[in-house]
């Protein structure tokens, strides 16, 4: 079955829900219904977006074009890819499970809250759609409102400066992006990517247009070291607001890199690959140290994602050196492959522990390590639940933690053993900060009388640390379908990083 | 000597009725009785629609301009757009004062025939082919607009920005006029298609004609509150009744335009190497004075005047180019802003009650709990100025840092946005102000009876959304008015 028009569908129908919620939304439990309703019915529809991509096709499918701006040459043009497609997926999945998650927590102003996430969704979608580089900034800048407001209004006791911090942190990274588009627009006279990837460009002018699509990505991503306004938005923002952060706003950013810096300034990467490089194995090991220290478990968790969000950029920008340097197109391709698949495993794993962590923050309102203390005897469901996840996030063959990071290290090693050496770390380390907490938390005695009345996972919470399980053991055992589905994309960049435009 | 041609007194049609319909005005006002003045209010917005329609019904085809009295008077595309968009913030500015007023005991009809006045000078000043008829609309505007200011007699923070911008306006109205008088002994001719043709880089009277540009850019800036000409923008937008503040912010700022683009464009094209650098210099000065002190204020009246400051700098970077497109991309800024002055000066007023201004940031307080839907429109509002997409002024600031950067001046456009990083914070944190800080009192707000109002007000929040969707049909008019516009000079 084709719908048509199926990306518009999927990008509009969450916003337009968002205004159903706002208007008819004045009950709690009618926002709810109303919420997860749309979010379903949004994920449902993004179902025959995978089953109807078809791989021997073209690589960007389901294309709509509208005149826009005509006067600029800009269009409402929307596209997918298997990258795009498998984002667009996982952004709606969990949006779903974000809405059934903040069921009982949220109970203030529950409708703007539900109205924000699905917003939020259809903005994120539409950064997944966008072949219109104003569109993509539109969507790629637009989101950050709702978020501003779910941590502002929803979050912790900091939350007014954190979430300042987060808008004017990545307000400052995308609008030097914004200068770079408009220079592009100059020289090509329209907004098309294809257009930008196409343009005819001087190592210069790439080496400007580099900087200002890294300084707006790497803070998205985040990488060190700009990675400073993601604790703080951690910490301080609800569960839900954490767990779409975590798991698709940071995706954001590795999306931007393969979307714009790889195609549209190939010479300029590969010229600074050994920067990136660089940033993403201190992102990797020394970030992972820091993720040990952590005595906040919010803090941990968001440490270890910009730690394993390393493996991300680490992917894409060795991909550059192999082709380039050592003609080494199936390595590049393992990169890149590995570089996405971790982008999506990343997405159920911190997402889930994001989960795990507001399940027991509703119980006992907070988020310190030592208020915790053999947590399993009093949930022992939840805490088989959190002990796989743990093992997820430290990369244990069969979850699909393992999967991206095994192929970014294969990858890595045959340009430099030593990069892979240094990647590998992450292994011990990760393995380390994450199973430490897991003993500190949900193992030995019960801690405190508070610990021993906490109950164990009602039916929803059930639905949601279940269904990312299901997802991290499914996408880890067989990684096949995902791998799939974004091989043409990944042919198409590692050909077209292969090529100089210079 | 000027024929006279009857047919000139069709193209002048719009600004004729208007002034029969203001003294016509003035007669009625002077016989009813105060309870009926809202008949004084609802006469003023008729004259202003069925202005609207004449300028509308009248508009010159795509791509001519009509000139009446010898060229003293100009129809052409750019002077439709910008007559319509100042009936239309006009139009604004008697929906949301009404109550405003009348609790303030301002409810009298010298507001209403000053406004009108004031209007018409506007739509003089947007047509004006001649310096005698550009000085005539700028002082019948800022003369009507000084007494605007002085509308609220007893207080004395009124009186002040009356007399501060009175003083100031006349010393810049002065050098005006002595920029022009340079230009007139240069070139002989008050015309600007003339002088158009005679100034330029060429001509004899080459420092003479510098010299009068530099009163000229002078003058202009100086309507348009650039720093370092902005002294009086602060105490002006502070100290008057906050109808006039909301004129002065989008009506008289689209006059200034209009000002600054027929005499640097329309006179002086031919010296836009010297006025371009002139401007750039200027913008950079009012984007950081509007930008950094805007931060320190308390008071959102005051706030609001530092960005207007800063809207001005980034307004400049669409004339650097001293392209048609880049004009466009200008007036499509102000166009944008003066909706957006709306929207913010509007919900001060909404929140004003008697004896109770709400012209501090902090009036706004948990604005979200008690009442979601004036705290969006306001959100809108904040959103657009800061220029996060998908608002209007966004698209604002995308077309003038555009502009900047087809002149060549990719560094003017990286201190714009450097700029634009440091007012995001005084805006965002108006909207924390709004909905992540408890209210004093959790009591819903107590809105005007005023339905005309409310409606307006919230469809006004609802354009900047809805033009930040479909903002080409707004850039296409801009674009062709100027390309028109602009092509007449050679």
């Amino acid at each position: 079955m084709q719908v048509p028009h199926l990306l518009s569908v999927l990008i509009w129908l969450p916003i337009l829900g968002a205004v159903a919620v706002l208007a008819f939304g004045r009950e709690a439990n009618s926002a709810r219904w109303l919420a997860l309703a749309t979010a379903l019915a949004t994920f449902l529809l993004s179902i025959p977006l995978w089953t109807g991509y078809d791989p021997t096709g073209a690589v960007m499918q389901f294309a709509e074009s509208l005149a826009w701006i005509p006067a600029i040459r800009s269009n409402y043009a929307l596209a997918a890819d298997g990258i795009s497609v498998a984002m667009i997926v996982l952004t709606s999945f969990t949006s779903v499970l974000v809405v059934i998650g903040s069921w009982g927590p949220i109970q203030q102003r529950v409708s703007q809250y539900m109205a924000a996430m699905l917003v939020l969704e259809g903005m994120l979608i539409g950064v997944f759609a966008a072949t219109d580089a104003l569109l993509f900034y539109v969507f790629f800048e637009a989101m950050l409102i709702p978020m501003f407001i779910i941590i502002g209004i929803w979050g912790g006791p900091r939350r007014v400066y954190a979430t300042l911090k987060f808008f004017i942190y990545t307000f400052l990274g995308s609008i030097f992006m914004l200068v770079g588009l408009i220079y592009l627009h100059m020289k090509t006279g329209e907004f098309s990517l294809a257009a930008f990837s196409a343009a005819n460009l001087g190592s210069r002018e790439q080496a400007w247009l580099f900087f200002a699509f890294l300084l707006g990505f790497a803070i998205k991503v985040p990488m060190w070291p700009v990675h400073t306004w993601l604790p703080d938005a951690h910490v301080e923002a609800p569960t839900g607001g954490s767990v779409i952060l975590a798991a698709i706003m940071l995706k954001v950013g590795g999306y931007g890199f393969v979307r714009f810096s790889l195609p549209i300034t190939p010479d300029a990467s590969q010229e600074f690959a050994w920067l990136v490089i660089a940033v993403s194995l201190v992102a990797i090991i020394y970030i992972g140290y820091v993720a040990l220290v952590q005595e906040d478990m919010k803090k941990l968790i968001a440490y270890s994602s910009i730690a394993h969000m390393g493996f991300v950029t680490l992917g894409i920008f060795i991909a550059l050196a192999l082709v380039r340097e050592n003609a080494n197109p199936l390595g590049a391709r393992l990169g890149i492959q590995g570089a996405m698949v971790q982008m999506v495993s990343h997405g159920f794993v911190s997402g889930a522990m994001f989960s795990c962590i507001g399940v027991m923050y509703d119980r006992l309102h907070s988020r310190m390590i030592k208020d915790y203390g053999g947590v399993a005897n009093v949930m022992p469901w939840f805490a088989a639940f959190m002990v796989l996840f743990a093992m997820a996030n430290s990369g244990l063959p069969g979850t699909s933690g393992f999967v991206g990071e095994f192929m970014v290290v294969l990858a890595a090693f045959q340009q430099s053993p030593l990069v892979a050496l240094f990647a590998t770390f992450t292994l011990i380390i990760s393995a380390a900060y994450t199973l430490w907490l897991v003993k500190r938390v949900v193992f030995g005695e019960v801690a405190n009388a508070e610990v021993a009345k906490m109950k164990d996972l009602d039916a929803r919470e059930w639905i949601v640390l279940g269904s990312f399980a299901a997802a991290v053991i499914a996408f880890g055992v067989y990684p096949k379908p995902l791998i799939d589905l974004m091989e043409p994309a990944v042919l198409q960049l590692v050909q077209q990083i292969g090529l100089a435009k210079l | 000597m000027i024929q006279f041609n009857p047919d000139d007194l069709t193209t002048l049609l719009p600004e004729i009725f208007l002034l029969g319909a203001t003294f016509a005005i003035l007669l009625v006002d002077l016989f009813i009785k105060p309870d009926r003045r809202d008949l004084t209010h609802w006469l003023s917005l008729a004259a202003i629609a069925v202005t609207a329609w004449f300028v509308w019904q009248g508009a010159p085809a795509a791509g001519a301009s009509v000139p009446a009295f010898d060229g003293m008077f100009l129809r052409d595309g750019v002077s439709t757009v910008l007559k319509l968009f100042v009936l239309l913030t006009t139009a604004l500015v008697f929906a949301y004062s009404r109550d405003y007023l009348r609790q303030r005991k301002l409810f009298v009809g010298e507001f209403y025939l000053l406004l009108l006045f004031a209007t018409l000078g506007t739509m003089l000043l947007v047509s004006a082919g001649n310096l005698v008829t550009i000085f005539l609309g700028l002082e019948l505007l800022t003369l009507s607009s000084y007494a605007l200011v002085a509308l609220n007699r007893d207080s004395p923070i009124s009186a002040e920005a009356a007399i501060k911008y009175f003083v100031l306006g006349s010393l810049a109205s002065g050098m005006l006029l002595y920029g022009m008088s340079m230009i007139y002994g240069a070139t002989g001719s008050l015309d600007l298609a003339t002088i158009q043709s005679a100034a330029t880089s060429a001509s004899p009277h080459r420092t003479l004609l510098a010299f009068g540009l530099v009163f000229l850019v002078i003058g202009a800036t100086f309507k348009l509150g650039a720093a370092p000409f902005h002294m009086w923008l602060p105490d002006v937008y502070q100290g008057a009744p906050t109808s006039v503040t909301l004129f002065i912010g989008s009506v008289s700022k689209l006059g200034a335009f209009a000002l600054a683009w027929r005499l640097l464009e329309g006179a002086m094209g031919g010296m836009s190497e010297h006025w371009t650098q002139m401007l750039a210099l200027l913008a950079v000065v009012s984007l950081a004075v509007g930008n950094l002190f805007a931060i320190a204020q308390t008071n959102l009246k005051r706030m609001l005047a530092y960005s207007t400051i800063s809207h001005v700098g980034f307004l400049l970077l669409g004339f650097v180019g001293g392209t048609p497109d880049g004009y466009a991309a200008a007036m499509f800024y102000m166009i944008s802003y003066a909706l957006m002055a709306a929207v913010a000066f509007g919900m001060i007023m909404l929140l004003a009650r008697a004896g109770f201004e709400a012209e501090e940031i902090d009036d706004f307080k948990g604005l979200n709990r008690r009442n979601p839907w004036y705290a969006g429109v306001m959100a809108a509002a904040m959103f657009s100025l800061a220029g996060v997409p998908p608002l209007i002024g966004f698209f604002a600031k995308l077309m003038v840092l555009k502009a900047a950067i087809d002149a060549g001046q990719l560094w003017l456009a990286i201190v714009a946005i450097v700029f634009a990083i440091v007012g995001l914070y005084y805006y965002l944190r108006v909207v924390k102000v709004m909905y992540f800080d408890a209210p004093d009192d959790d009591a819903p707000l107590a809105l005007p009876r005023d339905r005309g109002f409310r409606w307006t007000l919230s469809l006004n929040g609802i354009a900047l959304l809805a033009l930040g969707l479909a903002w080409g049909p707004l850039l296409d008019w801009c674009n062709e008015a100027m390309r028109v516009g602009s092509s007449i000079a050679p």
